[in-house]
């Protein structure tokens, strides 16, 4: 009846987890009980969860993305815990089972599900305003994208309090995650969160991909596109292309645990060495889709607060799509040690430092942005130049890396670890937390609040630097990555002090955190009524702020780059307000296949993580039914009446009226 | 260029020796080793070139064109051919080096490539088990857990393979390391100069007892491995296959280093052939056909490539 599941797959015994288990369920008590006291459930239910407009999804996945970046963030502290006092025999306070489990729960969380959805919801809520666009080409389509992304979420956390996570690294390395090294439910329970968010992945790729392609306002051709969309449009690029082999290798892995198959087994002809070549043909195009929309958001940024063009616009757009073509021929630069031959591992040693020419370029393009330029040195700004100096770093680093011979010594020591953080917080992160900054008032209305917002940058920009260069250092010292303990005690000093800097960056979550509640506080005093706060350039700031759910009331026209700020100087800062007449809006509707398909698949999953099969197959037959009930409904779209556009349209007029006034 | 090379060096040593310890990778003890810092500390001075302008250009650019400076405002320049032509040049210049270098030292490093010695080399043989390292001497026919011994100045010949899950050999003192593999024949080159007590250990995760994977490599004199191997073959403790090996291959943790007196010569091969065609002696006929190509010789992780 329950399959593997039984009362003793719950880990009563383990205070850490039980103690969290208590907090969320008392948040969540706390959550339901204001919902259903203010009466909310239908605002959410008709307004957030079958919503199928763009700038709401991209609100959902930034949301999610900072619940988990708490979760992933409490794993790392652990870590750094752990690592702090488990020398010289010391045990530490974290056992390998458990401490094992963090760290790949902490790499597979803040991978999938902090960067990957705050990349695409800043893509999701700035693409279609950017291209001048009412909605994605595939507005269902995108709303299911994100409740199987919340699946995905959702067994993961569940993994925490039912049964166990992985214990094998966040790629889950065979042999070690086949059933014979790793019988628990863990692996399954990664395969399935990572095959369901996988799936929602790759149809977002299709989706923006399509959109970006087949829905630009009148005159934007590709090479007037806003950078952050080409950057965007490259990365669905490679979403589509490699998400594909991450789902045809993890589906690999599940038939040699479910079916005795042998892939990846040590014996019966499996071969390991496949596992690694498939994993990494999807992982290193994976972190190219998490940057280069980050390269997209400084290129912005910069542009816009320096007041002056974006240097070299083509230099850059050729710089990211190089970097797109050479992110898929340089995947075994993550496994030298094999042992490849000397050509095999020159070739990709080679490839691998091609990239630093393009993203060197670009690096320089945006020096040449601010050259000249009247910088203003607002958040979204500091959260840029940090990242150019750190960066540039990691990208030294990487290239090192890079170097075989070099990475016989370099590679699976704390060097690594170091490096991509180099590159991930410097340039993931700090590129979200300034693109979140910097299009927050498009979303809602009133800009976030620039003192908590700096003193966030200078605790994530310390904190950096505190937490990882002690990590290059040990790695000097032949410190191995993904120890739970170490036996030399002259370590421990650089761990305590990569633990105390990761305290600075937690104090810098804290002021996002107080940054966003000061913001709602005080979001009648930062409201944007023009919807231009910044004085900006791309076409997303020629519409009211919140956007409203039609994004334009005529869609904007385009023939520059840099059409909006041109109209801006020629035409005054009114320029971009709508005139009548206006006509009847083509609207999609809202559905509800999306949140049922992903409620469903969150039971399919649970029921193949723990081989609970008549309920997999009664989630599989209802996942399929709602899709074809879905996918048979004409019903799904809707006109805007011309005077309901005229009445929002006049309302933000009388609001600016009473502002200039 | 060596002076140059000099001054990093010790820049860099000099911040690590502050912690107060033996830093292997900044003062290596073995050729390899010694060549691979060069490297990197090479490829470090190149960066260098870039990253400094770069840091420097981003601090006074941004100071320089701040908003209330008084510093020249062109709104509308966005294209300089010189400047286009420089941002490419530079680094791809750069790059060239690097990548020739890239090419030279991925031969003269390559882990599989034998060391250029008078000395004639020794062989040993590493296999990665839960959660310890077995090493076979096939010369001296003897076997250790944890615990491995050569003589300094002589090239020795590690042929790497895994019993278990993947894991990697790296004494970091010495230089290169490379992956064990179930059924694979893996090989690294590695000589130490000077005797003494060298750290290694599995650097690549392997599970639950992977942080106790650690063992000492001591280079030797020559009399002194001598010494050392009729130590070993005083233990009363023998390694058969498959019977005593499966007893040493069950997971352990912090496994205490152990000798045996006698190891069969063929250890290291019936290891390897023990993952071909199938899992054990017993299940081979039954499957293998699946095996294919696979069954018979140890395969190389080379040739699989």
């Amino acid at each position: 009846m329950f399959g593997k599941l039984s009362l003793e797959s719950i880990p009563y015994h383990e205070p850490i987890i039980m103690s969290v288990v208590v907090v969320i369920a008392l948040g969540g008590i706390l959550l339901f009980g204001l919902l259903t006291y203010y009466k909310k459930w239908m605002y959410l239910w008709s307004e957030w969860i079958t919503s199928v407009d763009h700038k709401k999804l991209g609100i959902m996945y930034f949301i999610v993305a900072l619940v988990m970046l708490i979760r992933g963030f409490s794993d790392a502290i652990m870590m750094r815990t752990q690592q702090a006092i488990a020398a010289g025999g010391a045990e530490g306070y974290l056992p390998p089972h458990h401490y094992d489990q963090i760290f790949t729960a902490h790499g597979v969380i803040m991978i999938f599900f902090v960067a990957m959805p705050m990349v695409i919801g800043l893509m999701n809520l700035v693409v279609p305003l950017q291209i001048g666009a009412r909605d994605v080409a595939f507005p269902f389509l995108n709303n299911l994208s994100f409740w199987l992304f919340a699946a995905g979420v959702v067994l993961v956390n569940v993994s925490l309090f039912v049964g166990e996570f992985a214990k094998t690294g966040w790629l889950s390395y065979a042999p070690l995650s086949e059933l014979q090294y790793s019988p628990g439910v863990g692996v399954d329970y990664w395969i399935w969160a990572l095959q369901i968010s996988g799936i929602g992945t790759t149809l977002t790729g299709i989706n923006f991909f399509v959109t970006i392609l087949k829905m630009r306002t009148k005159g934007m051709t590709l090479f007037r596109m806003p950078i952050f969309t080409w950057t965007s449009l490259c990365a669905n690029v490679l979403i589509i292309a490699s998400f594909p082999i991450l789902t045809a290798t993890i589906a690999m892995l599940t038939l040699d645990r479910y079916l005795g198959m042998h892939f990846f087994t040590n014996d019966f002809g499996g071969n390991m060495m496949m596992y690694v070549n498939l994993i990494w043909a999807w992982g290193h195009p994976e972190v190219y889709i998490l940057i280069l929309p980050a390269f997209g958001v400084f290129s912005e940024v910069i542009a816009t607060f320096s007041r002056k063009r974006l240097f070299g616009y083509a230099t850059l757009v050729w710089a990211t799509v190089a970097i797109t073509v050479l992110s898929f021929i340089v995947w075994l630069h993550h496994f030298f040690t094999m042992g490849s031959g000397a050509n095999v591992n020159a070739f990709f040693g080679i490839m691998t430092m091609l990239i630093a020419i393009p993203t060197g370029v670009k690096i320089f393009n945006w020096l040449f942005t601010m050259f000249r330029g009247r910088l203003q040195f607002t958040s979204p700004v500091l959260w840029t130049l940090g990242f150019i100096i750190t960066f540039t770093l990691g990208g030294m680093t990487g290239v090192m890396l890079a170097v075989p011979a070099a990475n016989f010594v370099l590679h699976n020591s704390l060097f690594v670890i170091a490096h991509f953080h180099n590159v991930i917080i410097g340039g993931v992160v700090f590129g979200m937390m300034a693109g979140m900054t910097y299009w927050f008032p498009k979303a809602f209305g009133f800009t976030l609040d620039e003192k908590w917002g700096k003193r966030s940058f200078w605790c994530w920009f310390t904190g950096f630097y505190l937490a990882f260069m002690p990590l290059y250092v040990l790695s000097f010292f032949g410190a191995a990555r993904r120890m739970q303990s170490y036996a030399e005690t002259e370590w421990q000093p650089w761990f305590i002090l990569a633990a105390i800097g990761a305290l600075v960056i937690l104090v810098g979550i804290a002021c996002t955190i107080i940054q966003i509640v000061v913001s709602i506080r005080d979001r009648e005093k930062n409201a944007d009524i023009t919807g231009d706060p910044w004085d900006a350039r791309t076409p997303e700031w020629a519409t009211s702020s919140p956007a409203p759910f039609y994004n334009f009331a005529h869609l904007p026209a385009v023939n520059s780059i840099d059409s909006f700020w041109e109209d801006k100087q020629k035409n005054g800062p009114n320029a971009q307000l709508s005139e009548p007449p206006y006509d009847d809006i083509h609207m999609p509707k809202n559905t509800v296949a999306g949140p049922v398909m992903g409620v469903i698949s969150i039971a399919l999953g649970f029921a193949l993580v723990w081989h609970i099969w008549w309920l997999a197959g009664v989630s599989a037959l209802g996942l399929f039914v709602t899709f074809m009930l879905r996918v048979f409904n004409d019903d799904i779209d809707y006109y805007v009446p011309a005077a309901e556009v005229e009445r929002i349209e006049n309302a933000h007029k009388q609001q600016l009226k009473e502002l200039q006034a | 260029m060596k002076k140059k090379h000099f001054s990093l060096f010790l820049g860099l040593s000099l911040l690590l020796l502050l912690g107060g310890c033996d830093a292997a990778l900044i003062d290596p003890q073995g050729r390899v080793g010694q060549q691979q810092l060069t490297l990197i500390l090479t490829a470090f001075g190149l960066m260098m070139i870039v990253v400094i302008p770069v840091i420097v250009m981003t601090v006074l650019f941004a100071w320089r064109y701040r908003e209330n400076g008084e510093a020249t405002y062109t709104p509308d320049w966005a294209h300089s051919n010189a400047i286009e032509t420089v941002v490419w040049f530079i680094p791809f210049v750069i790059i060239a080096f690097l990548a020739w270098l890239t090419w030279q030292t991925s031969h003269s490093l390559d882990p599989h490539k034998p060391l250029k010695s008078d000395v004639e080399s020794m062989e040993i043989q590493a296999v990665s088990l839960d959660w310890k390292w077995l090493f076979i001497y096939p010369e001296q026919g003897i076997a250790t857990v944890n615990e491995v011994a050569f003589p300094a100045g002589v090239p020795v010949h590690f042929r790497v393979s895994s019993g278990s899950v993947m894991n990697s050999f790296f004494i970091p003192a010495l230089g290169s390391q490379i992956y064990a593999m179930a059924g694979m024949d893996n090989d690294v080159h590695l000589e130490a100069d000077d005797p003494g007590t060298y750290s290694g250990r599995s650097v690549h995760y392997s599970g639950a007892g992977f942080s106790g994977m650690i063992f000492d490599a001591i280079a030797t004199t020559e009399e002194g491995f001598d010494e050392w191997v009729d130590n070993v073959r005083e233990s009363s403790k023998t390694l058969t296959f498959p019977e005593e090996y499966y007893v040493l291959a069950e997971p352990t943790r912090n496994h205490p280093v152990e000798y045996f007196s006698q190891a069969s010569p063929e250890l290291y091969t019936q290891i390897l052939e023990s993952f071909h065609g199938g899992s054990g002696g017993s299940q081979q006929e039954k499957h293998g056909e699946q095996g294919g190509d696979h069954q018979g010789t140890p395969m190389s992780a080379e040739a699989a490539e």
